[in-house]
């Protein structure tokens, strides 16, 4: 009974001569009850753009500390004058040849990663449910060793042959889960399963590249940036101008499919052309990341939750989980690089920090239910 | 339900339905000196099968202690790397077994459970950081790294209402796995003087078998068999629920403790010797409880030689199918027993989160 009043109390608001209230002194409440949910709207808008902001920022000053800092120290104003296309001394090799695209791979790959993992965590409706956890990443990095190992492929043919695997790997997991319909449950401990079984495969590939530096080797078990160059940036880069506005697009109806299938198709989602899309674009997404700096660990499965936290609940995450993701990685390949006597790949970095993360996020999911 | 049921009397609806779990002894003795002779078969295999193909009478001129010539000299190096792969693998698929029924969990494998990487990371760092260099010296390191590991999974899992859910343990584990394998790398890529050494800790082979190590290892896995088999009689009542069997007289939480510790040792010192080989534990079990039923008495046995033989068939496979190189055995198993791992989760009526 108190539920029906609370739901016919706005109604009663906006045409107060077609329904009588049933309880006198109701009609007193509503400038309350409305004000109340303005404020925490206008609370959360604000919120929202305070944190987009502060991520926005912590990204620039993150990416400027990564020009600037290194063997030697250049300053903003000799940073900024490479940018800029002048010819500085020292610097312009330096900062232009080396760090720029460094920066520039852990920028694109970062939001890819951090868009890609909140796709599918908000579409699987479990934060679980990442790209990285259910063998996604895992199939896009042992395909491009297969490529590089077995192939000898090289540049967009690599691309290709990761955003393949990747997709191939999707498929799988999503069939294989199947069983009159996908629990999530099923679906993330299948797709565990792949994901051991694509990880020993680039185990016995490793083993088989006995001439590689072990560095590089890293790139392909945990993700790393080394030996970035603006041929590896690049297609990342064109990935996410033309897919990031196409998952944008589907936000809304990727928010109304948290409700569930039916609710979501009742509010005119249409339920399998979006989940098509945000797969497609989402796989595609992770797969060039991976094939250029490979699968850095963790990424996309932290940035969505940080996210979340950050924003609050109620919004859509693709942007913030994808600045998030960019943080991320700047910030493990810096701590990576100067925090500790050697240098580290960031995935070995965002690996270490990110596991108690996830294990924090285990136990709380035990007793939240299946929240982002 | 079976027509059983319509009959008058309910009680032979129970015997029948007793049967069809428990298995007459006369087929559970037959299976297993089936399965005896399997292993012995594939032993034959494993010291005939190589890089080199000997034939049968220089594999008995080889047992037999002769090294005269190649095919003999290659018999004499596969004797060492057969026999710790059986025992490793029937330690593995012991451990297993026990592992499933302490959680009472389909799913629950050390490898699984990130014990064997727990257990590498830990000889990893005594390697690395405080020189340790002999075989006992590791093997009791990687079992305090096992334990420690196992302790911190189950505990991280059933954190919350429901307990520890084949989907937490699961994810726990894994979440387990990733991070340790990342401190691994961080522990060996600064240090290029021991990551050839080390490297063997991140993929489970059989390859650099020898009578030393063998002999180092060998009390370890009898001390975990002989605790998994004196737990065999308490892991039956265990699968009964823990107030039943409360009620029955047994000690729950010693007997998990001691059943868990039996299981850590074994896979622990297995892990010690051959790196992390993970999906044995996991696969063998639910082979064998098909063939003897759920009762562990029975079925430990059963798993220690099926794991055996399975073992020392993937590193046969392994040694085969990249002739003349190889493919280690832990990387054969876990392209193996994934499948398995997906086929069992499928069938298992999992929950919701």
């Amino acid at each position: 009974m108190t539920r029906t009043r609370a739901d016919a109390a706005p109604q009663g608001e906006v045409a107060p001569s077609s329904v009588r209230s049933p309880v006198p002194g109701t009609r007193r409440a509503h400038p309350d009850t409305v004000a109340t949910v303005v404020a925490t709207r206008t609370s959360g808008d604000r919120r929202r753009r305070v944190v987009l902001g502060a991520l926005c920022l912590a990204v620039v000053v993150l990416l400027g500390v990564t020009l600037m800092v290194g063997h030697t120290f250049y300053s903003p104003s000799e940073v900024l004058g490479v940018i800029l296309g002048q010819d500085v001394g020292g610097a312009s090799f330096t900062v232009g040849r080396l760090r720029l695209p460094r920066a520039g791979m852990a920028l694109v790959t970062g939001l890819a990663f951090g868009m890609g993992g909140v796709t599918f965590q908000t579409m699987l409706r479990n934060p679980l449910a990442s790209p990285d956890i259910i063998g996604i990443s895992s199939g896009a990095s042992a395909a491009a060793m297969v490529a590089i190992v077995v192939l000898g492929l090289s540049g967009p043919s690599l691309s290709l042959f990761a955003i393949l695997a990747g997709l191939g790997v999707a498929l799988a997991v999503y069939l294989l889960a199947y069983r009159g319909g996908v629990a999530g449950t099923r679906l993330i401990l299948v797709g565990i399963g792949i994901a051991a079984m694509l990880d020993s495969v680039i185990s016995y590939l490793l083993d088989k590249a006995p001439d590689w530096d072990l560095q590089e080797a890293m790139r392909w078990l945990t993700g790393s940036l080394n030996g970035a160059s603006w041929d590896q940036v690049l297609p990342v880069l064109v990935a996410l101008l033309l897919l990031g506005p196409v998952l944008l697009g589907q936000a809304k109806n990727l928010d109304m499919l948290q409700l569930g299938d039916q609710a979501a198709g009742a509010l005119g989602v249409r339920v399998e052309r979006t989940r098509l899309v945000a797969i497609c674009a989402a796989v595609v997404l992770i797969a060039f990341a991976t094939a250029a700096a490979g699968p850095i660990a963790f990424v996309a499965f932290l940035s969505g939750p940080i996210a979340a936290r950050l924003v609050g609940p109620g919004r859509s995450l693709l942007v913030p989980a994808a600045l998030v993701g960019a943080l991320l990685v700047l910030a493990g390949d810096l701590a990576g690089q100067w925090l500790f006597g050697t240098r580290f790949p960031v995935g070995v970095v965002t690996g270490a920090a990110g596991a108690p993360y996830l294990i924090y996020l285990i136990a709380r999911t035990n007793r939240t239910g299946g929240a982002l | 339900m079976s027509p059983a049921v319509t009959t008058p009397t309910a009680g032979s609806a129970s015997e029948a339905g007793l049967a069809a779990v428990r298995r007459p002894r006369s087929i559970r003795v037959l299976w297993l000196v089936l399965l005896v002779a399997v292993l012995a078969a594939i032993l034959l295999l494993s010291i005939a099968f190589g890089s080199r193909v000997v034939s049968v009478q220089d594999v008995i001129a080889g047992l037999s202690g002769s090294v005269d010539g190649f095919d003999h000299a290659a018999v004499a190096k596969r004797i060492p790397r057969t026999i710790l792969a059986a025992l490793a693998g029937g330690a593995l698929a012991l451990s297993g077994t026990v592992t499933q029924g302490v959680t009472r969990n389909p799913i629950a494998d050390p490898g699984i459970l990130g014990v064997n990487m727990g257990a590498s990371l830990a000889v990893v760092v005594g390697i690395a950081y405080f020189g340790i260099a002999s075989a006992t010296a590791y093997i009791w390191v990687a079992i305090v790294g096992g334990c420690v590991t196992a302790a911190g999974v189950y505990l991280v899992a059933s954190i919350g209402r429901e307990g520890a859910t084949p989907l937490k343990l699961a994810l726990a584990g894994a979440a387990s796995a990733a991070a340790l394998a990342s401190f691994i790398s961080a522990v060996v890529l600064p240090r290029n003087d021991i990551a050839d050494g080390v490297r063997s800790w991140q993929i489970g082979g059989v390859g650099g078998a020898s009578y030393a190590s063998i002999r180092e290892v060998l009390p370890f896995l009898v001390a975990g068999l002989l605790i998994c088999l004196v737990c065999a009689r308490g892991l039956n009542m265990l699968a009964l629920g823990d107030e039943l069997a409360a009620g029955l007289g047994q000690r729950v939480v010693l007997t998990r403790a001691v059943a868990s510790f039996g299981a850590v040792v074994l896979c622990a010192a297995a892990t010690a010797v051959c790196g992390p080989i993970a999906f044995v534990g996991l696969v063998v079990p639910h082979v064998c409880r098909l063939l003897v039923g759920p009762d562990h008495r029975w079925l430990m046995p059963f798993a220690a030689v099926t794991g055996a033989a399975l073992l020392t068939a993937a590193d046969v496979l392994g040694r085969v199918v990249a002739r003349p190189d190889e493919i280690q055995v832990g990387i054969i198993t876990a392209l193996l027993g994934a499948p398995f791992f997906i086929a069992i989760v499928r069938r298992a009526k999992v929950r919701e989160l």
